[in-house]
């Protein structure tokens, strides 16, 4: 199982599934971070986290805490 | 509500405006009203509230501005707000801004408010970045996918904005509200299925609470706890639902959430393929990424972070912020003042009455008024950051170095304006998204010493020691960060905890912000501080202007020691005993103090026989040294840092917490904290012999 946060900046995925439960898992759902979309991770933030990610037109950020929610293909 | 006049029968209406955050809902709001509008605070929380009327129509229109949210889920105060008020207000009909450049997320929410069972019409915002793209999108195609009307509109530009209205009009006034059965075609057969089964199951709940029953069944079916608990659905109903929803479940092999907001997701990617034609690759270079490159860039992005920062910190506090307060001060108190002395004195007025006015209460008003500028200053500067998109950017940087105090990144900025002063920067704890870090940040600004403390230490540091009194002053001010800090860390535990803030942020692209746009904000900030904490700043000062000037007897006094604050300074002076300074002068200035924390220098001049001094002096170091050791000294030091702020600190605290109780407790905490704190220094040093 892969998830965002093994990405490397400038790399490309599908996401397969977002794990964990509550408001962290319904958020990144709201943020359009659902299955089959594509998401390019954009950039880390200086000081190591939180990182920078381009999906569905958009840039959204979110913690590597976060990114190890989101399980892709 | 109906009323007439002579033209004929005039109804009034109410629209509320919904959409994203950064959709360009603020400037919608701001075009339709102008400047009728009213910002409060909704009932009990830290959430604000706008509200205007609608211009150039002859109707009377109420137009309410909700919370910008994403979704309606119930995890977060604004999104709970903007729906609590959708569906039990019912208003007319919502006018649901999008952002057209940013459609395929701004479309999530319109899913969920076609369910609501109120007239939706989409404004299609910021339609010419679109055009700038060479993009095409459909409307018509997006109004036969949404089953709503669509309108293209640019609010910056001020066009479209009349015709939204004026479609919301015409919605409310057909009156009959047309039973939208499109958003059926939004989930899968399963869904659908299931949701029909639920729906029977609530069908009387949905009559008897007013609610549409799809939207409730839906609703239930996601375990929406929020409101389970409003109605008090039974138990019984609930396991009923809650196997409907587990079949659904173990069909996809995912939770319920999940499997509503795949399938909402879905149904805006199918109707975007139709309705939506790209010529931008998204993954060419935009300006926005452009400037990202250096403003979020790893070597550079802090630094430029904290140029920007200390920039505004001293255009605020500095330069213009000083001078603007100065000029005020001497305004109210030499020119209003003299005037209206010479005006009383050739009336005749009693000494008493004299006071009342020059002294009480155009004094209380002047230490409330000399603040707004300033306020205005630094909500110029913050609107700036928020309507540019470099607040996100900020957040997105300072992220990592406050997340240990249980903080998010947009924290920074509050602390920072706390060491020029508290009251703004108490304010701009608004910027923060999350209930929970704006209260924790309110608690922990005033921690960070404002310039009005400095003078203190400055007589203190002179008068005891000498010959580091750099030293020890920067020890103050790094005392105030370290307390910040494990408060931090406690409150979160103890008081603030909870489930912690998922950091999910939109990271905007960059935008030139209105002139418009920043003056409606610094005003509102300006009149909102003087309607709201001015009050309470106002009454504290008289009050405490009347404790100061009579004695218990009621007669005028002139040295406040025989005053009824220097009456109850000595009845509590036994207090600062283990703290070193149970000397009843030092514990009257502190009272004082409250009116503004520099006041404990001119309090301590007048009981130790030297006059009113606002600086140190050398006979006033000399005097202190008669009642302090330096020991005792940093105790009080310590005691003046974090002890509550003063009233225009507590008014801003009161206006922004929203709620007594919280207001009363952050007082409390720093005062006890203060306490404890120059406890521990006093104690452990006598133990160590510094005594």
């Amino acid at each position: 199982m892969k998830t965002l946060k093994e990405l490397k900046p400038g790399e490309i995925a599908v996401i397969k599934s977002v794990t964990g439960e509550g408001i962290v898992k319904r958020r990144l759902m709201d943020m359009g971070v659902t299955r089959g979309t594509e998401v390019l991770v954009r950039k880390v933030a200086p000081l190591g986290d939180p990182i920078e990610v381009n999906i569905r037109g958009y840039e959204l950020t979110f913690r590597k805490s976060e990114a190890e929610n989101i399980i892709i293909e | 509500m109906v009323f007439n006049d002579e033209r004929g029968i005039e109804m009034s209406y109410t629209f509320a405006l919904v959409g994203n955050p950064n959709s360009g809902k603020t400037t919608m709001f701001n075009e339709i009203t102008g400047n009728t509008q009213y910002v409060g605070n909704w009932p009990g929380v830290t959430v604000e509230k706008k509200e205007g009327k609608a211009r150039r129509f002859k109707d009377d229109i109420s137009i309410i501005d909700l919370p910008g949210i994403y979704s309606l889920s119930p995890y977060t105060m604004e999104e709970i707000i903007a729906r609590d008020y959708i569906v039990d207000e019912k208003p007319d009909v919502i006018i649901n801004i999008v952002d057209a450049s940013n459609i395929e997320r701004n479309l999530y929410l319109t899913t969920q408010l076609i369910e609501l069972g109120i007239p939706v019409v989409v404004a299609l915002n910021m339609i010419d970045v679109v055009n700038l793209r060479h993009d095409k999108i459909d409307i018509e195609k997006l109004e036969e996918g949404f089953g709503v009307s669509v309108l293209v509109a640019s609010a910056s530009k001020g066009l479209g904005v009349t015709e939204v209205v004026e479609k919301a009009l015409e919605l409310a006034k057909s009156a009959t509200v047309k039973k939208s059965e499109l958003s059926h075609r939004i989930f899968d057969n399963e869904v659908e299925d299931s949701l029909k089964k639920v729906k029977e199951l609530v069908n009387m709940l949905a009559n008897k609470s007013g609610y549409s029953a799809r939207w409730l069944a839906l609703k239930l079916l996601e375990e929406d706890i929020k409101l389970k608990e409003k109605l008090d659905v039974s138990e019984v109903m609930m396991s009923d639902i809650k196997k409907l929803g587990q079949e659904l479940e173990n069909k996809y092999d995912n939770d319920i959430e999940t499997i509503i907001a795949d399938n909402r997701y879905r149904f805006i990617s199918g109707v975007i393929a139709k309705a939506v034609s790209r010529k931008s690759k998204g993954n060419t270079l935009t300006m926005s990424d452009k400037i990202d490159k250096v403003v979020t860039n790893r070597i550079l992005a802090i630094p430029i972070f904290l140029l920007v920062m200390l920039s505004i910190f001293q255009v605020s506090f500095g330069s213009i912020g000083s001078y603007t307060i100065d000029w005020l001060d001497v305004f109210i108190n030499k020119t209003i003042s003299g005037f209206l002395t010479s005006l009383l004195e050739a009336g005749g007025a009693a000494d008493w009455l004299k006071a009342l006015i020059i002294d009480g209460i155009l004094a209380g008003m002047g230490s409330m008024l000399v603040f707004v500028p300033q306020i205005m200053i630094v909500f110029f500067f913050l609107s700036l950051l928020e309507d540019s998109g470099y607040m996100a950017r900020a957040a997105f940087v300072m992220d990592r170095v406050l997340r240990k105090l249980g903080l998010s990144g947009k924290s920074f900025i509050p602390m920072l304006m706390g060491f020029g002063c508290s009251v703004p920067a108490v304010m701009a704890a608004r910027t923060l998204e999350n209930e929970k870090d704006r209260r924790l940040t309110i608690i922990l600004t005033p921690f960070m010493s404002c310039g009005a403390r400095l003078p203190v230490y400055a007589l203190f540091a002179a008068a005891f020691f000498a010959k580091n009194q750099g030293v020890v002053i920067f020890s103050i001010y790094i005392l105030g960060i370290l307390i910040a800090v494990l408060s931090g860390i406690f409150l979160k535990r103890f008081i603030l905890k909870g489930e912690v803030a998922p950091f999910v942020m939109e990271l905007p692209p960059y935008r030139i912000p209105t002139l418009k746009g920043l003056s409606i904000h610094m005003l509102d900030r300006g009149k909102g501080f003087v309607k709201k904490a001015g009050t309470v700043i106002f009454a504290a000062s008289v009050i405490i202007w009347f404790l100061q000037t009579f004695s218990f007897t009621f007669q005028m006094v002139e040295n406040p020691a025989d005053s009824i604050m220097g009456g109850v300074g000595r009845l509590i002076s036994f207090v600062f005993a283990p703290l070193g300074f149970n000397d009843w002068r030092a514990s009257v200035a502190l009272l004082t103090g409250v009116v503004a924390k520099e006041v404990v220098v001119s309090t301590l001049g007048i009981l130790s026989g030297v006059g009113e001094i606002s600086e140190g002096s050398a006979e006033l170091a000399i005097a202190l040294q008669t009642y302090f050791t330096p020991l005792k000294a940093y105790a009080f030091m310590a005691f003046t840092l974090l002890y509550m702020p003063c009233v225009a600190a507590f008014g801003a605290i009161k206006r922004e917490m929203n709620s007594w109780k919280w207001t009363l407790f952050t007082v409390g905490y720093q005062t006890g904290t203060a306490w404890l704190v120059a406890f521990l220094i006093y104690q452990v040093g006598k133990v160590m012999g510094l005594g």
